[in-house]
């Protein structure tokens, strides 16, 4: 009896983030709609990892981002900012009227992430700087006796800067179970597919010595059981290597050709629109 | 009095609307200006056919770096080494020590920033014949903070042995590129990628690696540029001339190792002198200028034009370049003003 309530509160669960999904991926057409160019791909692409974390893993104050018990999120590629900005609206942290702002003069939703704007932990765009800060950021959570958590995304292409190996190795040295390093493997980088062979991404990381798991990043059931199971606590850091379709929910993005920064001149975005509706997973 | 070059168009920016994403632009170029597409590209491949030791190296950024027609023009001497800027760097120097001459690409900032100290002690250091390409400097993209290479100058000046160059156009692009191809020793050159407009006339300007360029004589003000804030200094000057005032224009494309005899001189020959860069104020061109007429003794009254001593954010290049004073406008108000001024 107990195990039919769990089951069916699983099912809503994620019934429920599949929804919020649905809304990051709306926020990230209504930023990208008239740009011309963007990182949509990546956006739509990252959008479940992005839903699961704010919506059922992570502690926060909508109210007070600086909050101190809160659990961190760190976007390490500053680029995929248009998912973080979905996310933060999608929160209540930063509202929906800024939008359509993304890029603009004078605007908070940056290309890139800032952190000036509320809900942003740490400032991206040079890549492979989020593993190192989160890993300070771990350190220091529990050094300062706080059971906060951090979680951190880092792409495919950004494995390829040695500064990501030097924080992976210290983020095991440290025996850091308060951190959640999430590989977001789409396969592109900015000259197309991988142009530095990466693999076995994996197992590169259970080498370094972090508890690793490989998922689609794109399914929501095992997004969250993946998530539940980085809570045990096993005196090492846990990787999440997450294969993800750049594009995702959006069927005519996911046809285009995958592109790092994508010519969207030529998307219909009422047909976008109606797209994701219609999809269901 | 215009010297030397014929002049084929002035580098202008017009303002945009405000509040217009330009972050995702690939080129600045006015509609109706000239431009040549790729010219670093262009050159690259033409160098590479005449030299076969010349390779291509970038790190994940070729396709916006216009290195990819070298790729395709030479496929097997063509590496991209993924993004890995100091291992670029490491590679490059490594290559050199084997009798290649690597061309490196990426962004200024991922140069500069990220690959520092494997450009000062594995290519400057050993004098390695190795040629780091950078694109967007100073104030080229409106990506933000993390992309705009507003220090680079000043960074790469400083280090011994090192070639630093600062092109203003899609010709002196394409020249400078055969010369550093000539030439045995590191450099760090800026890249203009995309459409590049073309300032200096390509049939009669020679690019000179020891040579500033003196592209207009005058006498009331000496105007000292360099990258792309020469075409706008270009334009200044015509404003500046039909109001009545007459300035030398020292176009500087290399700001190390600098031409101290041509700027020496023309700071014997007038009081006011602006410098005018791409570039934060400090460190960079203006900073070294100051040097030079404190060691000269010639006492001018020096303004110095560029990016103020602070990062940067996101937003429309026009926007940007109005904000923070890299524009025509801003150079014939300060020679006004400063001319105007009691001294
Ligand atoms: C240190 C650094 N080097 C280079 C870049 C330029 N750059 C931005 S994204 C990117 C590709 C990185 O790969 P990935 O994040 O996997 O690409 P995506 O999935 O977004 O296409 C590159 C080279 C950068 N932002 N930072």
């Amino acid at each position: 009896m107990e195990e039919t309530q769990r089951k069916e509160r699983r099912a809503a669960d994620i019934q429920r983030l599949r929804q919020r999904s649905k809304n990051l991926r709306q926020h990230i057409l209504t930023m990208a709609s008239g740009k011309g160019q963007g990182y949509i791909g990546q956006g739509l692409g990252i959008a479940d990892i992005l839903a699961a974390l704010y919506f059922y893993e992570m502690k926060y104050d909508p109210l007070n981002p600086r909050w101190e018990k809160r659990d961190r999120f760190v976007l390490s590629t500053g680029h995929y900012s248009i998912a973080l900005w979905a996310a933060l609206v999608e929160a209540g942290i930063l509202p929906a009227s800024e939008l359509p702002q993304y890029g603009a003069d004078q605007c908070r939703l940056e290309m890139s992430t800032i952190d000036t704007t509320p809900g942003v932990e740490m400032t991206g765009g040079s890549l492979g700087h989020g593993l190192g800060q989160a890993v300070g950021m771990a350190l220091g959570l529990r050094l300062a006796g706080e059971s906060s958590r951090v979680f951190v995304e880092l792409s495919d292409g950004e494995l390829q800067e040695g500064s990501v190996w030097e924080a992976a190795m210290s983020g095991s040295h440290f025996q850091l179970d308060n951190l959640v390093a999430i590989i977001d493997c789409n396969g592109i980088q900015a000259d197309g597919p991988m142009v530095m062979n990466i693999e076995p991404v994996a197992d590169k990381w259970r080498a370094f010595g972090w508890e690793t798991t490989e998922i689609d990043g794109n399914d929501m059931t095992q997004i969250v059981a993946v998530l539940e199971a980085a809570r045990q606590p096993l005196n090492r850091p846990k990787a999440i290597v997450a294969r993800t379709l750049p594009g995702k929910g959006v069927a005519s993005i996911e046809n285009c050709e995958k592109a790092h920064f994508l010519n969207t001149t030529h998307v219909d975005w009422n047909q976008a629109r109606r797209e994701l509706e219609l999809q269901n997973d | 009095m215009w010297i030397g070059i014929k002049l084929v168009a002035n580098w202008s920016c017009k303002m945009t609307k405000l509040g217009q994403t330009v972050a995702m632009g690939v080129s600045e170029a006015v509609q109706s200006q000239p431009v040549i597409t790729a010219p670093f590209g262009k050159a690259l491949v033409e160098a590479g056919a005449r030299n076969p030791k010349i390779l291509g190296l970038t790190a994940d950024l070729g396709k916006y770096t216009d290195i990819f027609p070298f790729k395709e023009a030479f496929p097997d001497r063509f590496f991209n080494i993924g993004m890995a800027e100091q291992n670029m760097v490491g590679i490059a120097a490594g290559l050199a020590r084997t009798g290649f001459v690597p061309f490196c690409t990426t962004y200024c900032v991922f140069a500069t920033r990220r690959a520092y100290d494997f450009i000062a002690i594995g290519c400057a250091l050993s004098r390695s014949n190795v040629k780091i390409i950078a694109g967007l400097p100073g104030l080229t993209t409106g990506y933000g903070a993390t992309h705009q290479g507003i220090e680079d100058l000043a960074l790469m000046r400083s280090i011994p042995n090192l070639t630093v160059i600062d092109p203003c156009d899609a010709t002196e692009t394409m020249q400078a590129v055969h010369a550093i191809a000539e030439f045995d020793g590191p450099v760090y050159m800026r890249l203009l990628r995309g459409q590049v407009p073309v300032v200096l006339d390509l049939a009669t300007y020679r690019f000179s690696l020891e040579r500033a360029q003196r592209l207009r004589e005058g006498t009331d003000v000496g105007i000292i540029s360099t990258g792309l804030m020469t075409g706008r200094a270009l334009e200044a000057v015509q404003t500046l001339s039909a109001l009545g005032i007459e300035a030398t224009l020292l176009h500087v494309p290399v700001i190390k190792p600098l031409d101290v005899a041509t700027i020496a001189e023309l700071a014997a020959t007038v009081d006011l002198l602006v410098t005018a860069e791409n570039h934060v104020v400090t460190g960079g061109l203006g900073s070294a200028v100051a040097d030079l007429i404190v060691a000269c003794q010639t006492k001018n009254k020096l303004i110095k034009i560029g990016i103020p001593d602070h990062f940067v954010e996101c937003g429309s290049l026009p926007y940007l370049h109005t904000k923070y004073g890299l524009t025509a406008e801003n150079i014939v108000s300060t020679v006004l003003s400063a001319l105007h001024q009691p001294s």
